[in-house]
């Protein structure tokens, strides 16, 4: 089949390219400093294509770790890959974070920008292609449901549409590593439903990590768990083993949430061995 | 490798054909891996249908996104490409450097009507005008958006030499037309300001702007400004004599920050 008028491929080169890393997201007894104590201690960790949930605690080491995955921090020890580049030499730094996607846990932004705006700027931050910037904006706010907001100043939204606006600059990239940090605060249960379905859509061609405190969130939207106390990863697996450790569990109001108590009341009553 | 596949075989391998010998399946894995144009090819050259099928599609959605006109823009506040070099951030310590300026003219001005033996006010502050500027141009206390441009492919030297350059742009007319005012030459003010300007985006390389712009500050506070108004005579290092001086100390960082410009890729 010829190429008629210019008209743009279908597939693209770049589209069928193979990954050339086994894991999206590698740690090995990572350690990352947060002022005079470690945060992230020791942390083992491999994710790849997929919506992984994080969970635990206050304090656990959520926020750290997704700011040194977003290469905001550096790792104080340890090995890290991101897209099998290794962090530390951060030789390509650049072209790393082009591939990555971060809403942080606390989402500042201009109020006086048009959401659009806000989004164009955030595209062209990510050295997202002049000529690509105007459809990646439409994409990304598409994919949120707020295109019929794209001219409302940001200081005029309410704290859901903040969020969405949040998620939006944080897939205007297409990422490959997309890291949300508790996306779902702010969000009423229908908006939360909806934002489920956007991470499955997601987590089909990216390596999605959302931080939530929502045990639900994470039994219906994720492929996997991780449970994180302490710096350290204490549990990694299915939804459903969690659900099924509920079944042993006694507190919580869902079989979800006592698993996760009895994981963490485990994890702790053995000294925190895991 | 140095021939690539050819279409027959491509297109075999495309849809899936069970004949080929392993040895040569792995040869066309191995080269698909490495070879963009070969890849290109293999939208092609497969199941005919469905690229027609892909085509068709995309020619359909093409001509629907082009029927549907955009959403009409409102009018911006700052225009789309100022923000490559602004931030809404600078607007009110811009604005305040240069009422801090026009506060130095007015002394130097009241000064010089009475009997014009202090040293220039503006001269003496010119050097440290442009910090309350550079010290916005990245931090994060001041910039809500800052964890969030951080992580950005452009964050790093360059974003801050562009937010800086905007800086001076604004500051260095300003205190230009004081200095004519108060017939202090720019030669004596000017190289001072960018050597410190320069200073301090090395330094915050290692302490993060604000602590260095702040730091400059009082020491030329506490060196300069501070003896030259006790004194009530000129610092030698705002004379044409200490010109030399500063031209090699510009040189010197503008050579240590292109050295550690990668490093800045990771400015706190």
């Amino acid at each position: 089949m010829k190429r008629k008028y210019g008209m743009k491929k279908a597939i693209s080169a770049a589209s069928v390219a193979p990954t050339t890393y086994a894991w999206a997201i590698r740690a090995l007894d990572l350690r990352v400093r947060t002022g005079r104590h470690l945060a992230v201690n020791g942390l083992d960790l491999s994710l790849g294509v997929g919506v992984h949930g994080l969970l635990g605690p206050n304090g656990a080491g959520k926020t750290t770790l997704m700011r040194v995955l977003a290469t905001v921090l550096r790792p104080a020890g340890g090995d890290l890959e991101l897209l099998g580049h290794s962090v530390p030499e951060r030789l390509d730094l650049r072209t790393l974070r082009r591939s990555i996607g971060y809403l942080p846990q606390e989402f500042g932004f201009y109020g006086r920008f048009t959401v659009r705006e806000f989004i164009e700027y955030m595209a062209w931050l990510k050295e997202v292609p002049a000529r690509d910037v105007p459809d990646a904006v439409e994409r990304a706010l598409e994919r949120v449901r707020l295109t019929d907001r794209g001219n409302s100043r940001m200081k005029t939204l309410s704290g859901g549409m903040l969020r969405r606006a949040g998620v939006a600059q944080a897939v205007v990239n297409d990422p490959e590593i997309l890291l949300l940090d508790e996306p779902t605060v702010g969000l009423d249960p229908e908006q939360r439903v909806a934002f489920r379905s956007l991470l499955r859509e997601l987590g089909t061609h990216t390596c999605v990590l959302v931080s939530t405190h929502l045990v639900e969130d994470v039994v219906a939207a994720c492929t996997d768990v991780v449970l994180m106390d302490a710096g350290r990863v204490v549990f990694h697996g299915v939804p459903a083993d969690l659900v099924e450790l509920g079944q042993e569990g006694a507190v919580g109001d869902s079989s979800a949430e006592r698993g996760y108590t009895e994981l963490l009341r485990r994890h702790r009553a053995t000294g925190g061995v895991a | 490798m140095t021939a690539h596949i050819s279409t027959g075989l491509l297109g075999r391998y495309v849809t899936g054909d069970t004949g080929i010998a392993p040895d040569v399946l792995w040869a066309v894995e191995a080269h698909l891996e490495e070879c963009a144009s070969c890849r290109d090819r293999s939208a092609e050259v497969g199941d005919v249908d469905t690229a027609a099928l892909l085509a068709r599609v995309r020619t359909g959605l093409d001509a629907a996104v082009s029927a549907t006109a955009p959403a009409p823009g409102r009018r911006r506040w700052l225009p789309s490409r100022a923000t490559r070099w602004v931030t809404p951030l600078f607007v009110p310590w811009l604005a305040t450097t240069v009422l801090v300026v026009l506060v130095a003219l007015g002394f130097d001005l009241a000064a010089g009507a009475r009997n014009g033996a202090l040293p220039s006010l503006v001269v003496l502050l010119a050097p440290v005008a442009p910090f309350l500027g550079v010290a916005t141009a990245w931090t994060r206390r001041f910039d809500p958006a800052h964890e969030m441009v951080a992580a950005t492919a452009r964050a790093g030297l360059g974003l801050v030499l562009r937010r800086t350059f905007v800086v001076l742009v604004v500051v260095i007319p300003v205190l230009a037309a004081a200095g004519s005012l108060v017939g202090a030459s720019p030669a004596r003010w000017l190289l001072p300001c960018l050597a410190f300007t320069m200073c301090a985006l090395a330094l915050g390389d290692l302490v993060g702007l604000p602590r260095a712009t702040a730091g400059l500050a009082l020491l030329w506070v506490a060196v300069v400004i501070g003896p030259s108004i006790v004194t009530a005579r000129m610092s030698v290092l705002l004379t044409e004599t200490a010109l030399p001086g500063w031209a090699a100390l510009t040189a010197l960082v503008t050579l240590v920050l292109i050295a550690r410009r990668n490093s800045a890729a990771e400015l706190r």
